[in-house]
């Protein structure tokens, strides 16, 4: 598949480390050299993005093109194993591209320090065989889906959430696409990232595997890929399923009568006001509190209830004394409260307790301050004892 | 009586439930009664016109019902009935 020439030869170097390949009647010289000639795009080095790079250049893809523009935190490594701890506050790029070159260094890894947008997709993309999509949201994976659909690249797919992970293949010339499968996304909020939601480490391993094995089989033009199959894992229960997946005929990009032609604004597509590096909901901005004010007014013994509206399996984490409610069940409660008094609302990072605080407005609470930054600021300005998750 | 797979988004509004049996002999009057059972569902599940969501696919044994009989697909009792919501995570 790879449009690529086949190189000549590969040197005794490589037939020796691909030995237990090249002994395959599967790949053998002919289908290691396609692998070496091919060009590999992995959106991502996280979760799903760590398997996949170190695999495919363990397996010998002589091209392998990197989007990220992320730096290392501690919170990654749990999951993102191409990182290590050396690496925190590293270019997620570098680190990765370092680890890349010590498993094989062979392999040509293309660095791009960018926000996959719609200005840059198909410039970046353009002359890859492959592209496989480890990012981790909706105006993200549309936007591949689509510039692969328009470039005619395969996207092999792959996402996670908790303990459930999916994956698939899109893009090629008579399967379907990422949005035969799901033609809009859910609304903002709705569905809980991995930051908000969690994800068991282990999990994107699974996937992002599952996915290089894919890259490598489309690549080889062997087996029977995921195209037209949508694999649905759960690590919980270990179990694995299938389901059926049709090229849509009422499909907006691959189907016959398509209505897209071009890369479209996908966050406007996905519901998100474009405003990045700005988390917090509107109206939290209106009635927030400073960590240390709310500090000061518990010094002072101030007459106020202070709620975290976080999980108890996070309060468990740490907490800072307030009133427990969790957010799903603050609509039920709310007649344990009096909307006369004076309330602070705090969760994690200022989201969760955003919206908390915007539901006690509505139901005639008039005196509700949101504390910025959550716990985590909390644990910056005030309590360094506290720790951050 | 058929089965409903609940997928962990949804969990939460389905009592933490990951499966759930659901009377009906259609995959619609299925759904009708998971949502009739656990209302915080329904708003997950259906838009305000009261149809299925786009980024939420039923799935009947493997089969998507958007190629078989929609919410009227016929549903006996020894079949499965998926809810796959759209999830996007990766880092």
């Amino acid at each position: 598949m790879p449009a690529t020439a086949v190189p000549v030869a590969l040197s005794n170097e490589e037939v020796l480390r691909y030995s237990r390949h090249l002994i395959l009647p599967e790949v053998g010289m002919d289908g290691q050299l396609k692998l070496k000639s091919a060009k590999v795009l992995c959106i991502g080095t996280g979760g799903l993005g760590a398997p996949i790079g170190m695999y495919l250049a363990a397996a010998g893809i002589g091209t392998i093109g990197l989007v990220d523009f992320d730096i290392v935190d501690r919170t990654n490594l749990q999951r993102q194993i191409i990182h290590g701890t050396k690496d925190i506050g590293k270019k997620k790029l570098d680190s990765a591209a370092e680890t890349i070159a010590d498993i094989n260094p062979n392999v040509n890894v293309v660095k791009y320090e960018v926000a996959l947008s719609s200005e840059n997709a198909m410039q970046i993309m353009k002359g890859y065989d492959v592209v496989v999509d480890g990012t981790d949201n909706f105006p993200t994976r549309y936007l591949v889906n689509d510039a692969c659909v328009l470039l005619g690249i395969p996207n092999v797919y792959g996402s996670i959430f908790r303990f459930e992970g999916q994956s698939s293949v899109f893009a090629t010339t008579d399967g379907p696409c990422y949005r035969c499968l799901y033609p809009e996304p859910p609304p903002p909020g709705l569905v809980p990232s991995c930051a908000e939601g969690g994800v068991l480490g282990i999990l994107p391993g699974m996937i992002g595997v599952m996915q290089a094995t894919e890259v490598v089989k489309l690549i080889l033009g062997k087996g029977d890929t995921l195209v037209g199959r949508l694999v649905l894992y759960d690590a919980l229960n270990m179990r694995f399923r299938e389901m059926r997946l049709r090229k849509s005929p009422d499909c907006p990009i691959c189907g016959p009568d398509r209505s897209i032609h071009q890369l479209i604004d996908y966050h406007q597509f996905c519901g998100i006001p474009q405003q990045p590096a700005q988390a917090e909901p509107a109206a939290a901005k209106n009635g927030e509190i400073e960590p240390a004010d709310v500090k000061s007014l518990l010094d002072a013994m101030h007459n106020f209830i202070l709620i975290d509206v976080r999980e108890p399996h996070e309060y468990q984490i740490c907490n800072i004394g307030a009133k427990l409610i969790p957010l799903g069940e603050l609509p039920k409660r709310l007649n344990e409260l009096d909307p006369q008094a004076e309330y602070v609302m705090h969760c994690k990072s200022g989201m969760r307790s955003g919206k908390a605080c915007d539901l006690m407005r509505q139901n005639g609470f008039t005196n509700v301050r949101n504390m910025k930054g959550g716990i985590l600021a909390w644990a910056d300005k005030v309590d360094p004892r506290v720790p951050k998750y | 009586m058929p089965k409903i797979l609940i997928p962990t988004p949804l969990r939460q509004f389905a009592g933490g439930n990951d499966a759930v049996e659901a009377a009906g002999s259609t995959v619609g009057e299925c759904l009708e009664a998971l949502t009739t059972q656990y209302p915080d569902l329904r708003k997950n599940l259906y838009n305000d016109e009261g149809k299925l969501r786009s980024f939420v696919n039923i799935y009947l044994n493997d089969e998507d019902i958007r190629y078989l009989s929609k919410t009227g697909t016929a549903a006996k009792d020894s079949d499965t009935i998926s809810i796959v919501p759209s999830i996007a995570g990766g880092r």
